[in-house]
């Protein structure tokens, strides 16, 4: 397996490792980690800094209480995890080829999900997360398909789910994440054999001048 | 016997609760032969924590998770406060973090991180969870779509249960800017350009201190010992 070539860069695997990147972002990221060995040994040294750190504490002294209503916790059997309350739903067939944590997202593999066209040859599915106006949805471009010259109001985070695309800076293939900013001006064109699906983290256009931090710490961060 | 936990021990927060004697009356033979063997004290240093992690996933042991509690819950409500968590939250929090450690003890894997950095994101996902009501997604270790790492890039240059220890000694010999800095980058939700204002440093200086401290702790975790 090839492993993927753009990444998203060490500020915000540190926002993701550190908790403070919002769950669409945080989406894109950890699907993305699926797909790359190496942004997971990243995340996995950020973490264990974050181990450390918390080792630095200074404790903070617990109320008597604490302790006591900690065991009785224990002496009433283990509380169910939330994962184990939800219905176990096994993923089918075609559902199985879409990576984790994406796909715990779906509920429908990707050929039958609801795809609304937004311009030719290109369709999405809003996966509702967020709060406005950052957006998180998957795209299908058809093959050969060409969106239209843009830049970006904000920053783009888009991760290639099958097939590719490319634009004047590159060509984007699976598990690539590429991160855009306002600076971008491009016209991405879909692979011409299989299209492209991506998943595709933005914030609506506003007047948004900064750079990729500026616009993570108000849109993409908590 | 309560009151001959030294205050600094991991016992520190425990002994203010007469409770936990009531309660644990029988294991407090255990709990003080661990302390006389100087278990609890070593505890502190990253290998017996795992140890601990392990005593609880084999043997569903209280001792040794009473040693875990008295040692992570007051760090933790430490790191929750700071992240604008009253007290009260911050020990229900705690608690409920802490009830994660005991059911999935069996999950923890010392071969992959150490217990401090097990807790860690333990605690990091709760907080997700509980306070900003969002889900945490990450990566299936399982997933059969997972892309495995190269065989010769998967040997770590230190063990798991050595990193912690390693890696505060080296945060603690980072210029104290910088160290000052990693933690408001962990325990504090706030975007660099507001710590950039709030201290009068500039931005640019914010990230180029950042990284430069993630650099050398990283160097250290890549170094041979
Ligand atoms: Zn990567």
């Amino acid at each position: 397996m090839i492993e993927p070539k753009y990444h998203p860069g060490e500020e915000i695997l540190l926002d993701y490792a550190d908790g403070s990147l919002a769950e669409p972002a945080a989406l894109v990221v950890a699907t993305h980690l699926t797909f790359c060995p190496w942004c997971r040994r990243q995340v996995a040294e950020l973490e264990a800094i974050g181990g450390a750190l918390l080792e630095d504490e200074a404790p903070e002294p617990l109320s008597p209480e604490c302790l006591s209503a900690m065991m009785a916790r224990l002496d009433q059997g283990s509380c169910p995890e939330p994962e184990a309350a939800r219905p176990l739903r096994l993923p089918s067939i075609d559902l199985l080829g879409v990576p984790q944590p994406l796909r715990s997202y779906l509920d429908a593999p990707l050929s039958a999900l609801d795809w609304r066209p937004v311009a030719r040859g290109m369709e999405e599915v809003d996966l509702g997360l967020g709060r406005a106006p950052v957006r998180a949805r998957l795209l299908r471009l058809r093959a050969g398909a060409v969106v239209p010259r843009h830049t970006h109001c904000g920053l783009e985070m888009n991760l290639v789910l099958a097939g590719g695309y490319h634009d004047q800076r590159g060509s984007y293939r699976l598990g690539d994440l590429v991160v855009d900013d306002d600076s971008v001006d491009h016209r991405p064109v879909a692979e011409r054999g299989n299209g492209c699906v991506c998943l595709n983290v933005t914030d609506a256009p506003l007047q948004m001048t900064g750079g990729i931090r500026r616009f993570i710490t108000q849109r993409l961060r908590w | 016997m309560v009151d001959a936990v030294p205050l600094d021990s991991p016992f520190a927060g425990a002994a203010a609760c007469p409770w936990w004697h009531m309660r644990l009356a029988a294991d407090v033979a255990t709990l003080w032969a661990m302390l006389e063997t100087g278990l609890t004290d070593r505890a502190t240093q990253g290998r017996n924590l795992d140890e601990l992690v392990l005593a609880v996933a084999r043997e569903r042991s209280r001792p040794a998770f009473g040693a875990l509690f008295g040692h992570f819950a007051p760090r933790m409500k430490s790191y929750l406060m700071r992240l604008g968590t009253d007290a009260g939250q911050a020990e229900e929090l705690v608690q409920e973090v802490m009830l994660l450690v005991w059911n999935r003890a069996e999950t923890f894997d010392p071969a992959q991180a150490s217990a401090s950095t097990w807790v860690f994101t333990i605690a990091r996902n709760k907080r997700i969870d509980v306070i900003r009501r969002e889900r945490r997604p990450e990566f299936d270790p399982n997933d059969p779509a997972l892309v495995p790492q190269a065989a010769e890039a998967a040997d770590r240059a230190i063990e798991a249960g050595q990193e912690t220890a390693r890696l505060r000694a080296a945060i603690g010999a980072l210029p104290e800017e910088q160290a000052e800095l990693l933690r408001l980058a962990y325990f504090d939700d706030k975007p660099h350009s507001v710590i950039s204002a709030e201290r009068g440093i500039p931005l640019g200086t914010v990230k180029s201190r950042l990284r430069l401290a993630l650099d050398r702790l990283r160097r250290l975790l890549r170094e041979p010992v």
